[in-house]
């Protein structure tokens, strides 16, 4: 009884559980072996009788030196945590500002307001860029980290603002009351008392604004043009391919390096990462 | 100037200090204080959302191109681009890419949380690590699956060979029909997280007296599912598919970096169709075209949303 019990478990949990978890980590262990794999161990044909492909007799660090000395990827990862950090900053102000207006104060056209937020956060960037490159580039921002730090906003404003409307909906009115009584403006009151009870709702929003940015393609693509003023992701697609010349070891260098950064972020704040994840579709 | 700020400023400047205590109590409006905190965020999104869709619209009408100013041509963009074998080909690959992503996301995201859903060790550990690969950047991590499917040096092919299914390789990128798949396959594998996370969480909300009061009603494992789990998980999974279904029939950064529209533009998205034809052709008009026949279905799906989540609210 208790045998089958336990193969029952085996079948039904162990073995599925494993094979995502393959699944899952196979890609990232494979980026990592490319990256330190060297030239002519890579490009061996699969046929080839001496081929190991699940590891390598001796690593080397030459991707990681040729990625670093004869490419900007230095500038790049300092271009994308800047974009990533401003454009988190102004949508998290512009989404607690808006988010307790909606969840707290009482106006005409709230509810509207709100639905209207909330369908923008649905408004996919590849319906946009095409006039929006014209708007970026008529206002002179093309091909600086502005073009990037004002139009990422868009899409982290609506999702920081509905997150963090549910998050102050959750904290009790009588604590801003005491405040008030006490003498404290309603404003005082939102920055004073709100906003630090807050605290882990705005990580929450913050982590995830903090991914989402990093993770941004197709804007970086069309509004940046110049070698330095790249982010990871474009600058690896752009610089690392050569015509038809793809530099394997130097790619999977890029993306393993370009990952470091958000797997960090991401790893220190895995909790606020995933009720942000899940908060966001409770809307 | 720092040591008594209220006296000092109201004695040397008393203009100024009404002047701020006017604006205090300005704030103290609710109606006030919305239109002020609502106003920078609102500032952005029409600036950069609504504006450049109104944009968007005119430039389909035109036939403006970099560097030449557009004239009105009806809506010759939206004819010309329906007669092109290329986007009626884009255009069917988008449906199909999302509805099989879509499928394959819910039933291995939804299995993945039900195991997620049980005690084992290292539990923690296993939900950040599934995680992954939605929080590294979709263009980084989709390098590696290229240089997995690569035709001449794939670990998969290499793998299957070894294990003798196969004699020859597979032409995973080489071939369109093949080409699909394996996108639809790397959408799944970074979008599954993302289900089975949220999946997760709602589970977490349901109350196991109702697994143990159908399990001794006689219930087994797939019925307590279906009768208990599913009903009570709908509202979260429609939300979950509604984000997925938006984000996939959008996407285009997977297709761009793995198989960037070939081989022979069979692996077309709209999104990357139009990006094609609006920045690599600079043809504007003619691109904004083709991305806003994406907006009739993400409307679709918007509006199915809203209206459920108005029906939720009146329930």
């Amino acid at each position: 009884m208790v045998i089958e019990r336990r193969w029952k478990k085996w079948l039904y949990f162990y073995i599925p559980l494993t094979v995502f978890v393959l699944f899952t980590l196979f890609p990232f262990y494979w980026m990592a072996v490319t990256a330190v794999r060297p030239d002519p161990e890579l490009y061996r044909s699969w046929r080839a009788a001496n081929a190991t492909p699940f590891w390598t007799l001796d690593p080397t660090i030459e991707h990681f030196k040729g990625l670093l000395e004869s490419t900007e990827f230095l500038q790049w990862l300092w271009n994308t945590l800047m974009i990533a950090t401003v454009s988190t900053i102004i949508s998290l102000i512009c989404g607690m500002f808006a988010g307790y207006a909606l969840a707290r104060l009482k106006f005409r056209g709230s509810e509207f307001l709100g639905t209207a937020i909330f369908i923008t956060y649905l408004v996919p960037q590849t319906l946009l860029f095409i006039p929006l490159a014209d708007i970026i580039r008529n206002m002179q921002l093309g091909n600086t980290p502005w073009a990037l730090m004002l139009t990422y906003p868009t899409f982290l404003i609506p999702f920081c603002t509905w997150l963090l409307m549910g998050y102050f909906k959750t904290i009790p009115r009588e604590l801003e009351e005491c405040a008030r009584i006490d003498g404290a403006t309603r404003f005082g009151a939102m920055v004073r008392i709100i906003f630090p009870v807050a605290v882990p709702g705005i990580l929450s929003a913050g982590i995830f604004a903090f991914t989402l940015s990093w993770n941004e393609f197709i804007y970086a693509l069309v509004f940046l043009s110049s070698v330095e003023e790249k982010t990871v992701p474009v600058g690896v697609v752009s610089e690392l391919i050569r015509g038809d010349i793809f530099f394997w070891g130097q790619l999977m260098a890029g993306a393993l390096l370009g990952s470091v950064p958000v797997a960090l972020a991401y790893s220190f704040f895995v909790e606020y990462y995933v009720a942000g994840l899940t908060g966001s579709v409770k809307g | 100037m720092a040591a008594n700020p209220g006296s000092a400023a109201g004695a040397v400047l008393p203009a100024e200090h009404i002047a701020v205590s006017r604006w205090t109590r300005l704030l103290e409006n609710q109606r006030v204080l919305a239109v002020a905190l609502l106003a920078p965020g609102v500032a952005i999104l029409a600036f950069f959302i609504a504006y450049p869709f109104v944009m968007a619209i005119w430039f389909s009408l035109t036939d403006i191109s970099v560097g030449a100013v557009g004239k009105f041509v009806g809506v010759d963009n939206f004819a010309k681009a329906w007669e092109d074998t290329i986007f009626r080909t884009a255009f069917r690959n988008t449906f199909f890419y999302t509805f099989w992503a879509t499928v394959f996301k819910l039933s291995l995201g939804m299995w993945l949380a039900l195991l997620l859903n049980r005690h084992f060790r290292f539990k923690r550990l296993i939900r950040a690590w599934m995680l992954l690969p939605f929080i590294i950047p979709t263009v980084l991590s989709t390098f590696a699956w290229r240089w997995m499917f690569d035709p001449t040096f794939s670990v998969l092919n290499w793998t299957l060979f070894h294990v003798g299914w196969i004699t020859d390789r597979l032409p995973f990128l080489s071939d369109g029909d093949w080409a699909m798949w394996c996108a639809i396959l790397v959408n799944t594998w970074r979008g599954m997280p993302f289900f089975a996370i949220t999946l997760l969480a709602g589970l977490q909300t349901i109350n196991p007296d109702l697994h143990e009061a159908a399990a001794l009603d006689g219930a087994n494992a797939w019925n307590r599912f279906w009768h208990v789990t599913w009903p009570l998980l709908l509202p979260v999974t429609l939300v979950v598919v509604v984000f997925s279904v938006i984000q996939t029939f959008s996407d285009f950064q997977l297709i761009y970096v793995l198989t960037g529209g070939g081989p022979a533009n069979s692996t077309h998205l709209v999104a990357t169709y139009a990006y094609q034809i609006g920045v690599a052709s600079g043809l504007l008009g003619q691109g904004a075209a083709i991305s806003l026949f994406m907006f009739p279905v993400l409307f679709a799906v918007v509006w199915v949303q809203l209206r459920y989540l108005k029906r939720m609210e009146g329930a």
